[in-house]
Parts: C-alpha cells; structure tokens; sequence
C-alpha cells in the first residue's frame, strides 16, 4: 500500500457530542458493513459501552474510501474516549495518528473536555480538522460554535463540514476532508521495524494480540519480533489489520499502517502499551518515546465477596491492566474484608467501569471499600510517608503535617448557573482562581479543588445543580497542606478498618453523621443491639444503634411438613453467606460501598 | 414408634389466609377419598408396622362422616399394630354436632382439636371463619359430654383488627374452657391467598406488637396451667400432642392423602397435592424429598422449636467433635437472652422463640 493512500485518524470530542455515531456514519458509507450488520455504535463494543452510551477503550478500526479524486485511500480509524477520567487513552491513541476529527456540537459549543482532547492532540503534532455536528437540532446555531472553535482554540472553522451524524447529513464532506487536510503518513519503509503498541488485549486461542502503528519498516508473518521494554522475542504468527467486525489476516505491515501482531504470547506482562515493537534480527537503534506513565489518582480496596476468589480476581486484573495501563493494582489484607487488592484508577468513572468489567466479564462477586486519594504525610521524626490506604493513616500524635493532591478545574457553564457553582465549590473547599466569558452568555470557571472532594460525586452535584449543562475538567496541580483526620467506624466496639477514611478536619462531624446513619440503613437487624460509632483519634463524634432483631417467621410447621422450615433455613444462611462476619456482626456487601453516597 | 398422618382436602369454605390443600367439599369426592384413604392404608398391610398415634388433619376432617371416620379408623387397626393409641382429628366447631361428636367418639377417636382461632366475633368474620366465639365454646362443651377428655383448640396471633386486650380476652375464653391444650399461631401472609393484599397488610399487628402479643400469651397460658412445650404449643401436664411431638423428635410418621408429608424409612417424601392422582391410582405415587436427611441439622432444626431443647450429648452423638463454636455462640445469644445453656442442654428462651430462624441457621452455621 502507497503511504499516500493511508490516512490515519481519531475522532476527539466532548462526552455525547456525537463521536460514536459519526463513526457508525463513516462506517456505513465506507461500506466497511453491510447494512444489516449495522447496529448503533459499532465501535463500542463492550457492553458496558452501549448501555452507558460511553466508550471506554480505544479501538481501531480500517476502511476503504473511494475518493471524490477518483482514488481508493485507506482509513484507520481509531475511537477515543470522551470522559475526564479516560485522557490518557485519548493520548494514546493520537500518538498513532496524522490528524484528528474535531466534533463540536452546534446547540453545545466548546466544552471542557473538547479543549482538554484538542491540545492533546495539538501537543502530539496532529492535524485538527473541525466538524459542527447536530445541525439538526432546533436550538443549534453552527455559527457561534465555529466562531468559538476559531476564539478559543485559534483554528480556522468558518468552512468546517456542517453535519447531522444522526440523521446522516453531509458525511461525505468529511469523509473529503480526511483525504485532503490530514497529511498521509511519511514512514520510511526499509528502516529497521519501528511499531508503537497502542492497545492489546488477551485472546484464548491466539495469545496476546497487540494492536500497532508502523511507523518504520515492514513485518511480515514469520518475522521475529522484539518487545524493546522487556527485550522478550517472539515469533509472529498471524499479522493483519481490524475490519469492522473481525480480525482479517493480511500476513504483512508496513510503514504508515495500523493493524495487528499476534506472536504466541502467553505472558501478558511482556506487552506493555507503549512500548516499541522491532525487529529482532534488524533492530532499531532506539524505541520511540512511548507514552508518558500516568498516576492513578484514585484508590479503592478491591476484594472477592468469596475469599476463596482472590485468585480469579488476580487473574482478572492482570488481563485487565494489559489493555488498560492506567489501572494499577497492588495486593493488600483488610482485617475486615481478607486478602485483596489496592487498586488505583483515573478517576471515579474509570474505577466503576474496572469493578464492572470484573463483575460482568470475569463473573465476580466483589467487596470495595470507598476511593480515597493519595496523602502525604510528614512524621514528627521528619519522616515523608505517602498514605494509599486510609488505615495506614499515622496517628495524629506522630504527623506533623500532612497535604492532599489538588487539581485545577475548569467549569464551563452557562453564565445564568455560576452562583450555584461558585456554592457547590466552596462547599467543596474550592479557591476560586478566575472567570473568563467564552462568550456573552458562557463562562469559564477556573477553581482549586482538592481531588478528595470530586472523587465522590462532584460531577452529579455539578449537573444537578446546572440542569446538565456544565462540564468540567481538571487535571493534578500538586499537594497542599491541609488539616486531615482519620475517621474510623466501629461496628459493636470493633473497628472495621475497611470502613475508614480520611476527611478534613472541618467536614468530619458532618460526615460522620451521616456515615453512621447510612450503615444503620444498610445494616439489616441482628439477633443483637449494635452500636454503630464514628470515632476521631479513639474519640466517639457520632453514634447510632441498630435495634436487634424483633421476630422473624413462625409459621405453622403442619403435617409434618418441615419443608417450609427448610426453606427459611436455607434462605437464613444464603443471606449470611451475602455478608462479612465481622466479629459478631454480619454486614452486607452493599455497606462497604455506603460511604461512597453519603450526599444522596 | 410410627405416627399416621391422614389428610383430608376438603372445607365448606376456605379461610382467605390459608394456603394448604385444601378443595370444595361434595359429598361424592369425600365417599371417593375415603375410599382411596382405606386402599391406600392398606398397602402398608402385612408390614407389622407399630403405631400409636392417628391424626385427621385437613382441610376439614369434620366433613367426613362417623362411618366414614369408622371405616378409616377400622383400616388402620387392620393394617397396623395400634396401641394405645393418642387418635387426634381436627374439627370446625360448626361441622361438628352433638350426634356428630359422639360418633366420633365411637369409631374410636380420642383427641380433638378445634379451629377456635378467636373469641373475638369481629376478628373471627375478618378471618373468614364460619363460626361465632359461642358456637366454638358451644361446640368444646359437646365435645365434653360426648366423653372427650383431651381437647385443643387453635389461637391465632397478629390477625386483622387484633389488639393485646382482644387476644388477652380470647387467651382468658379459651383456658376457662374444660380443655387441655392450646396451639397458638402467628398469623402469617402466604404468597397467593385472598389476604395477600396491601390492604390486609396494613390492618395486621406490626412486628413489635404481635411480638409482645406471643410474650403475653406465652406468660399468660403457663400463668393458666398450660406450660409451653414447642414455638406454638400450650398443654396441661401429660396432655402434649404425642403426634406432633414425632415430628419435632424424627421420630417416624406415614402421611396418607394428597399434600400429606411422611418420614419413614429414613427418606422424607409427600404424596403430590394432587386428589384427581390419589382417587385414581391404587396407591398414590409419593416423591421423595430427601433420601438423606442431614440428621445433624435436622434435630437441631426441630429439636430447638421445643422449649425442653437439644443436647449437646446428642451433638456429639450425632457427629460433631468440636463444640466450641457452638458454646461460643450459644454464650452471644444467652447474653443477649435468647437461649439458656444449661448442663447438657441448650434450649430456646420465648424472645429466642420469636427468632428462631435466625438464631437456629447461627447456630447451625456454628457447628
């Protein structure tokens, strides 16, 4: 294949502006489906994906497009995610192209993560062509949203392809635009291999499969291949590039294109993203960059509901971070909960699709305990320690100071709901930096928050008091100081170290309170009283009682039928197998995760 | 020694809260059971079974007639060695007459146990129930001169519009009555009956109120001379229900009669609710529930519905060579007054009675 028949490209958008049903759009009048194949949001194909209208992973897809030049060009595209928590794929997926879709909604205009998504892809020297999509909408206006593409990004949209992705209007102008503005891919193809691992994932019969940007060379089926990061070999068995559906063989690669390697690996641990793919027997003298490393922002425990599961989950974490690098996970023990995992995640979104895909993909029944960031905490002995887990959090009498991870936020809203949020922030404990107006009506909010008060549920609070209509973005600044405690839970005078978390000082009296009354809503009546206690430092500051037991059922045990008093058995110790014993208590599942919600 | 348990499936009207097999009576379908009752006690025939307990449990059995009852009774003494027999059959107090009782009485039966449930004229129309309070006090002293000296009538606990001076009213009727046992059941909302609605839901006795009601009732009837001896179970001396008891002991017992549960021969197994089958078939084909019943779980299960309790001798006997769960446990629930521990036995408290799901399924996890 001609490198100047090969376009390479991503679609970058805000969340729900219309990426996956453009894409769909692109698929169909490429004909890379047939119609009848056709099922909404092709590209997303994990369940989870549909049913949230998200997309999580990138995928890669490759299309043939007969050119209004009378020319047949190759089109590898590769779907990003839209959400905050999921940057980092974004990030990936450009470095494996020349250009990038731009989708602005015409009724929406910029949001947060349109700018976040447009200098990633400013930053890794791609093309950006922009489209206004959703022109069918009564309440868009295609020109305030190309004059705000050329104020606030700074690149020309008067003449961008004005689209209904939906209703299927004037695709074909973008389909043109591929082929004309994005700049074809200039590899040099008798270069020693140099192929960038974007994704991969793990295949029951055929091993890892790595999914690759050529950037020099060639391979071809046979070929040895070197791994550059771990230096591990292997023989490659079938290479070819992804169809809309289907892996389709070709048995080669080459410069410019984007496909797929499957070499025999068996040990997940050998591919990382990232990482360059070479020659064994003609390697290249250095890898490409690879990818920056990012740090998990949030934590959570991660634990089999069935202790005897800790090794499925293992196994189903370890296939997980292979295509998923921004997933860390380290093994802990929790008194309460057992043997588990620590496992960091980017963001809330990204910690919920993990404890799904795990419950959904790999069939497990899982304990969490609530995220909490990362704290750094200076001993009186001068010692730094960072705290991953809020049980590990020192006692007060051994901190001298402590400071929590702070991001900067930006908040795209409306100008008619800045009151609300200036509220909602500083009940967050926000600084407000500063207000600058996108346009007459449309403001950005520039706020310092700490991570610890938007891992919960910042961004539900955002939309709910904005009817939807503001976005937000942040990313790390760094630690400041702040006044930390350490809450724990008692459960009938024990404490349950799972339960605990840290709070700042001003805001756990508050919490607390509420914390015990949502473990007493969640904690069904034992045969004994429970006291439910909050404690700072050994010092009681809330407290509730879940009364014991009243009466269950005594039905009449007739006949000599004892099957009905079986079935109650049976039912009583089905419900205990759903909960942890701890100590004398028997606590649900659902308890553990009620820290999580203390604001409903 | 083996118990016989003979179900008959009929009432004149059926109680909007019941849930047991129960279908319109006519009096051909009762000529046929009673038929199908007699071929099906015979098959045991010539198997030198030993029994000493007999009890008609319905349904209504006082639909059957004297001779029917007779012919029933005549079966079971040819076909089984029967002793001394404790022979129960359950009455409605209006299906059961003066001539009717003395009939009984005749064909052999020996204990009665009448569907009294209230003395409360009100609570007793908003359970369905055909009778009035004096009918049923009417119908105990028939019984009395028909020459029955061991009578039980049922009470129901938690019912519609019940309060704690009705029921104290109905427990005070009911022991100045010349009987000698008392069966007292909660009320309870089975899935598919006419009172499995929202409206009768919100017109019984919460939790805590029926809860204190069973607390009454339990002090009330011991303070009476009738002293608990299972959950539900009220008797003056030597007058608890021998039947019953085989059930709460594993002792073994043969049910005849669609929906009718036995344990014999170490297997549990029903005869199908189904009377098209048992009129039909010479012998109604029974399933099998268990062929090996958790004898372990199970006297635990049932031995702790009765206020005498279990043994830990008995535990050990069973199987079990580490107690030392189970004390602790046991200890968890005396503290919380729920059960006593005492030398070899451990027995259930009346506040233990009123969870003893959960605290049995404890106690059995704790072995």
């Amino acid at each position: 294949m001609d490198q100047s028949k090969i376009r390479n490209f991503s679609i970058i958008a805000h969340i729900d502006h219309g990426k996956s049903t453009l894409a769909d759009r692109i698929l169909e009048l490429t004909d890379s489906v047939e119609l009848r194949e056709m099922e909404d949001q092709l590209l997303d194909n994990m369940d989870i994906e549909r049913e949230r209208g998200i997309t999580i992973k990138a995928r890669a897809v490759r299309l043939r497009y007969h050119a209004d030049d009378g020319e047949d060009y190759v089109f590898n595209l590769i779907d990003t995610p839209g959400h905050v928590d999921f940057n980092y794929e974004v990030s990936r997926s450009l470095v494996a192209c020349e250009g990038a879709i731009l989708i602005v909604d015409a009724s929406q205009g910029i949001e947060a993560q349109t700018l976040a998504n447009t200098y990633l892809a400013i930053e890794n020297d791609l093309e950006v062509v922009p489209v206004i999509n959703k022109i069918d909408l009564p309440s868009a206006d295609p020109d305030r949203a190309c004059n705000e593409v050329e104020n606030i990004i700074g690149i020309p949209a008067m003449d961008a392809p004005r689209i209904s992705a939906k209703m299927g209007t004037n695709i074909k102008e973008v389909l043109e635009r591929i082929v004309t503005d994005i700049p074809a891919p200039k590899g040099d193809d008798s270069a020693p291999l140099k192929a960038l691992i974007f994704d991969s994932y793990y295949d029951q019969y055929k091993g890892v499969i790595i999914y690759c940007r050529v950037k020099d060379g060639h391979i071809k089926v046979g070929d040895t291949i070197r791994l550059m990061a771990t230096g591990a070999e292997f023989q490659t068995v079938e290479i070819g590039y992804m169809g809309a559906k289907d892996l389709v063989p070709m048995g080669e690669l080459h410069a410019g294109d984007v496909g797929y390697i499957a070499a025999s690996i068996k040990d997940i641990g050998d591919t990382r993203v990232g990482d360059t793919v070479t020659n064994a027997d003609n390697p290249c003298s250095e890898a490409l960059p690879g990818y920056k490393k990012v740090n998990p922002m949030v934590y959570c425990g991660i634990y089999p509901a069935d202790g005897a599961k800790y090794g499925d989950l293992r196994d189903a974490l370890e296939k997980l971070v292979l295509n998923d690098a921004s997933l860390s996970f380290e093994p802990e023990t929790s008194v309460a909960l057992g043997f588990g995992f620590r496992c960091g995640f980017l963001g809330l979104l990204h910690m919920e699709i993990i404890q799904e895909r795990l419950e959904r993909e790999y069939n497990l029944d899982l304990v969490t305990t609530a995220p909490s960031v990362t704290y750094k905490v200076t001993l009186t002995s001068g010692e730094e320690v960072t705290i991953y887990n809020p049980t590990n959090y020192p006692d007060t009498g051994l901190i001298s100071s402590a400071a929590e991870p702070v991001v900067n936020a930006h908040i795209y809203t409306p100008s008619d709901y800045v009151g609300n949020i200036m509220e909602l922030c500083q009940d967050r404990r926000g600084t407000f930096k500063d207000m600058k107006y996108i346009d007459t009506n449309r403001v950005d909010l520039h706020y310092i928050l700490p991570l610890n008060e938007i891992v919960y549920d910042f961004f539900d609070a955002l939309k709910s008091k904005t009817k939807g209509y503001a976005s937000f973005d942040y990313e790390m600044k760094g630690y400041e100081p702040s006044k930390l405690v350490k809450l724990d839970v008692l459960l009938n005078g024990e404490p349950v170290d799972a339960l605990s978390f840290i709070v700042h000082e001003e805001k756990a009296y508050a919490r607390a309170r509420r914390l015990v009354e949502k473990l007493k809503e969640n904690i069904p009546r034992q045969l004994f009283e429970v006291p439910v206690q909050a404690a700072i430092g050994g010092k009681i500051i809330a407290r509730e009682t879940i009364k014991a037991l009243r009466k269950d059922v005594l039905a009449k045990c007739y006949g000599g039928d004892i099957t009905r008093k079986k079935k109650l058995l049976e039912k009583q110790k089905e419900g205990k197998k759903r909960m942890r014993q701890l100590g004398s208590v028997a606590v649900p599942q659902e308890a553990f995760m009620s820290v999580l919600k203390l604001d409903d | 020694m083996t118990g016989l348990y003979i179900h008959v499936p009929f009432c004149a009207r059926k109680c909007p809260y019941c849930d047991f097999y129960s279908l319109r009576f006519s009096r051909s379908a009762v000529d046929g059971f009673t038929e199908a009752a007699v071929r099906n006690i015979q098959s045991f025939k010539g198997r030198n079974i030993a029994a000493d307990t007999v009890y008609f449990g319905g349904g209504t059995p006082s639909l059957l007639s004297c001779e029917q009852v007779s012919a029933i009774l005549d079966a079971v003494r040819d076909c089984f060695e029967l002793s001394d027999a404790e022979i129960t059959l359950e009455a409605n107090p209006c299906t059961a007459d003066f001539d009717k009782l003395c009939g009984y009485r005749r064909a052999g039966v020996n204990r009665l146990s009448f569907g009294v449930q209230s003395a409360d004229d009100s609570e007793l129309l908003k359970l369905g129930r055909l009778h009035n309070s004096e009918r049923a006090q009417r119908a105990v002293e028939d019984a009395v001169k028909a020459g029955f000296e061991n009578i039980s009538c049922d009470l129901m606990l938690g019912t519609p519009g019940q309060t704690r001076q009705s029921l104290k009213n109905s427990v005070d009727t009911l022991t100045r009555l010349p009987i000698q046992h008392i069966s007292a059941y909660m009320l309870r909302i089975e899935q598919g009956t006419p009172y499995d609605n929202e409206k009768i839901r919100n017109d019984i006795v919460d939790d805590e109120l029926v809860s204190q009601m069973y607390l009454d009732t339990v002090e009330k009837l011991g303070a009476s001379g009738f002293e608990q001896y299972e959950i539900s179970n009220f008797a003056k001396a030597g007058f608890e229900s021998r039947h019953n008891m085989k059930y709460w002991t594993g002792e073994d017992y043969i049910g005849i009669g669609p929906s009718a549960h036995s344990l014999f021969g170490a297997r549990r197994y029903f005869c199908p609710s189904d009377l098209e089958s048992f009129l039909s078939e010479p012998v109604q084909q029974s399933v099998t529930e268990d062929d090996d019943p958790d004898r372990l779980e199970e006297y635990v299960m049932l031995g702790l519905r009765l206020t005498k309790g279990i043994s830990l001798q008995r535990l050990t006997e069973l199987g079990v060579s580490d107690l030392s769960g189970f004390d602790k446990m046991t200890r968890l629930l005396e503290k919380a007054g729920l059960c006593v521990a005492q030398g070899d036995s451990v027995r259930l408290t009346p506040q233990g009675f009123l969870v003893s799901n959960a605290v049995i399924a404890e106690l059995i996890s704790s072995l």
